[in-house]
């Protein structure tokens, strides 16, 4: 579903992906674990294609990148910690502004369906600044998967969210999984990967270091296997 | 190699280029006309400054009936201009700082779509806060401004003024400098528009014969469309990294 050949991203002299291999497939869900730096939201933006690879090849659902990007764009929903919502709009207003931007059929029945989803139609005509930064997420959810999205890309999606939002986070996060979607999560919450994902793949300073499956990790070890991935 | 994989949602190919593109641009007219009739944050700012910078001009020039007219093309332009980055940068402000500008480079749209949205609200905010101005400096100008031939020049214009300073503001708003940013790359750019829709206007309010004034009208409609074209080509470029 997703193939990364040797991607390489400069930022003027700065080399931020030095050679990412990387793949994932269909139904996969993935969190790319590492330090601040190590290059991750650059990594997501290039497959969001939000920003354009120097170096290498990148290929999602069959379609290259950059060059047949808005087919690319379709088939994929993005989740980031901004919420990428209208403050002055209502839930339900933003959700349609993005329903017609990505020419969602029956948009009425599908907005419906995803304020039900996320648990926020009782607020649905409530303007975005009056919630709280969890239903914010949820909503940032919800306009994620709006037009049905085959993958999903997450990046730190838990920032900012106390306990609570976090666990309402996880159960929207869930139920998105639940429908076979393919998921790439960049994360620094260890715990909360090692609940949600299946592998875990390790970026440091620009390049994939380790890579290893739920099964092939013991339960609750994903911390060791971090820090040794990031020693070596 | 990965076989291309299907969507629910897709039309065909031309249905989609065409139906999608004017359907995106009507979104982005609709979210922001919505938005601000709700928060009048921008407009309210636009026309604040408009009104302030006209009693300052008012005030400070103190001229006769005579000359007031000569100077009123400049007064109104330069109000307007100054107003219009305001708007400009504040319109693309609201984009960036809650990450909503990639939530429009997401949308499986062509980009000039976004352009075009973005250039179509911007000019609608400059036109209501021009319309207001216009019966102010009436009033304290004691000059009629409501003629259809200087109207058609205010359009033509800041149909110039917005399709440029859209595509810098874009451009302008990724930077940490965006607010001072803005008019050095903007000013300069539209210096050409500016001046022909002064000489057009002031040709206009002094009673000069279409003849005269002609040649600043075709300047701004040669602008208009150069402007809109270089946006529309430029767009893509400016916003991706």
């Amino acid at each position: 579903m997703i193939a990364v050949k040797k991607l390489v991203k400069r930022f003027g002299l700065k080399t931020v992906l030095r050679g990412v291999d990387f793949s994932v497939q269909p139904g996969e869900f993935v969190a790319l674990l590492g330090p601040n730096g190590a290059g991750k939201t650059t990594f997501l933006r290039i497959l969001a294609a939000l920003s354009r690879p120097t170096l290498g090849e990148v290929s999602i659902a069959g379609y290259k990148l950059p060059d047949e990007a808005a087919q690319v764009r379709a088939r994929l929903g993005v989740v980031s910690h901004l919420s990428l919502l209208y403050n002055d709009l209502t839930a339900e207003e933003n959700l349609r502004f993005y329903a017609r931007m990505y020419g969602v059929e029956n948009s009425s029945a599908r907005i419906a369906a995803v304020l039900a989803m996320i648990g926020l139609e009782t607020r649905r005509r409530d303007l975005v600044r009056t919630y709280s930064r969890g239903m914010q997420q949820r909503l940032a959810i919800g306009r994620a998967v709006l037009h049905d999205p085959q993958i999903m890309l997450l990046d730190e999606p838990y920032t900012g969210l106390d306990q609570d939002a976090s666990s309402m986070l996880d159960a929207a996060l869930k139920a998105v999984a639940a429908d076979g979607r393919t998921i790439v999560m960049t994360s620094h919450d260890l715990a909360r990967a090692e609940e949600l994902a299946a592998r875990f793949d390790i970026l440091s300073r620009g390049i994939i270091v380790a890579s290893a499956t739920r099964k092939q990790i013991k339960k609750n070890n994903l911390l060791s296997f971090y820090k040794q991935a990031l020693a070596d | 190699m990965a076989t291309k994989a299907s969507h629910p949602n897709s039309l065909s190919k031309k249905e989609a280029a065409v139906g999608g593109y004017f359907k995106a641009i009507s979104a982005i007219v609709w979210k922001d006309l919505r938005a601000e009739f709700r928060s009048w944050e921008l407009i309210s700012a636009m026309l604040v400054f408009s009104l302030l910078a006209l009693l300052i001009f008012n005030f400070a020039l103190e001229l006769d009936v005579k000359t007031r007219q000569s100077v009123t093309a400049g007064v109104l332009w330069a109000t307007f201009a100054f107003a219009g980055t305001l708007g400009l940068n504040r319109s693309m402000s609201i984009e960036k700082d809650r990450g909503c500008l990639d939530g429009l480079l997401l949308a499986p749209v062509d980009r000039s779509a976004i352009y075009f949205g973005k250039f179509f609200s911007n000019l609608a905010f400059m036109l209501i806060v021009e319309a207001i101005v216009l019966p102010v400096y009436s009033v304290l100008y004691n000059t009629n401004l409501f003629q259809p031939g200087l109207i058609a020049i205010i359009l033509l214009g800041s149909v110039g003024y917005t399709s440029v300073g859209t595509l810098l503001a874009a451009m302008s708003v990724q930077t940490r400098t965006r607010d001072v940013l803005l008019p050095i790359l903007l000013f300069p750019v539209a210096f050409a528009v500016l001046l022909s829709a002064v000489k057009a206007s002031g040709g206009f309010l002094n009673g000069a014969d279409f003849a005269e004034i002609s040649f600043p009208i075709n300047l701004l409609i040669v602008y208009d469309i150069i402007f809109i074209a270089i946006s529309f080509m430029l767009f893509d470029a400016v916003v991706e990294e």
